[in-house]
């Protein structure tokens, strides 16, 4: 069955199974991630400008943040503003 | 400015497929070919919200069979002349040109889009932290001048952002490490999980400090999950976490 909800207004809930502690010797909370992390495990929220495909928008940020790899999600039409 | 486009950066990258798949929401500049009173414009509109079926553009990248896809909210905002603005919720993968036009067609004098902006993309918004171009360029180049390390967390989202809408499933630190080594994810090592999972629902698995280790597939529900002390919850579709970040510690392992 298909909610008929708006699926960013649905609300989930969290039931536990079980509990134990997390080790703090590894990994970190994404908010804590060590800064070098910040590129390699990031998502930039970009305005797109008008003209340029969605393509082209993306290799330009790859470009400016000296990423190794980028990849959009959702083509935005290029000529949406006519 | 057209509006939102999320765009993962390397490792980030195997999270998209998250992205591509949720809904969408956009604000658009609809001009109609005749004059037409606005009550009867909104009631059309209205027409539109649930299921409709819609055929691909010529010049998609998709196969142009006739397809169903879902709107979640459509909403008159204002009409000037033939000018109509509106604002839609709809499923990844709906066209709003086409939308369009379809609505012209119902309306019967016809439409087309004459302007558009993508207000959301699933967990990403117009008002939380979108950043233009030049934003990016400045921030990026203060960071690499000054090195203070709060100018990338001002315009860099941590991965697990594009996994917020997601049903979770949180797992013990000794269950990572075979996650990221492709396994599927057993009953054990299952502390929390969202209700109202349903089998082979897409699922995001993470470690109890947040952090993304896979997308999967459930192959329980919520209850079975819960109940289960052996056997497989989750098969995972697409490893987020490099090896290595937790230890090693399944059978065999030493």
């Amino acid at each position: 069955m298909q909610s008929a909800k708006v699926p960013w207004e649905v609300e989930r809930k969290l039931v536990v199974k079980a509990e134990e502690e997390t080790d703090p010797r590894f990994g970190h909370r994404p908010e804590e991630r060590p800064v070098q992390g910040y590129v390699r495990f990031g998502v930039i929220n970009l305005d797109k400008p008008a003209g340029p495909s969605s393509h082209e928008v993306t290799a330009w940020v790859k470009r400016i943040l000296d990423a190794k790899k980028a990849g959009h999600g959702g083509t935005l039409e290029a000529r949406a503003q006519a | 400015m057209t509006g939102v486009l999320p765009i993962a950066l390397e490792e980030a990258t195997k999270a998209v497929q998250a992205l591509l798949l949720s809904g969408k929401e956009y604000v658009c500049v609809m001009r109609l070919h005749a004059e037409t009173p606005e009550d009867r414009i909104k009631s059309v509109l209205e027409e539109f919200r649930g299921t409709i079926y819609q055929r691909p553009p010529v010049r998609a990248s998709v196969s142009r069979r006739l397809r169903q896809r879902r709107i979640y909210d459509l909403n008159l905002l204002e009409t000037d002349g033939k000018n109509v603005l509106f604002k839609v919720g709809c499923q990844a993968g709906t066209y709003i040109r086409k939308l369009c036009h379809d609505v012209g067609e119902v309306l019967g004098c016809g439409a087309h889009m004459r302007e558009l902006r993508r207000t959301r993309a699933g967990p990403f918004a117009e008002g939380e932290g979108l950043m233009n171009l030049h934003e990016i360029s400045y921030l990026y180049g203060l960071w690499r001048e000054t090195q203070d390390e709060s100018f990338p967390r001002k315009f860099i989202n941590p991965m697990e952002k594009a996994l917020e809408l997601l049903p979770k499933i949180f797992i013990r630190d000794s269950a990572v490490d075979a996650l990221c080594h492709g396994a599927s994810l057993a009953a054990p090592g299952v502390l929390s999980l969202d209700t109202e999972i349903e089998t082979n629902d897409a699922v995001a698995v993470f470690t109890q400090k947040g952090e993304a280790v896979a997308l999967a597939k459930a192959l329980a529900s919520t209850e079975q999950i819960l109940k289960m002390d052996h056997g497989f919850v989750a098969k995972s579709q697409r490893v987020l976490m490099p090896r290595g970040v937790y230890p090693k510690a399944w059978r065999g392992a030493l």
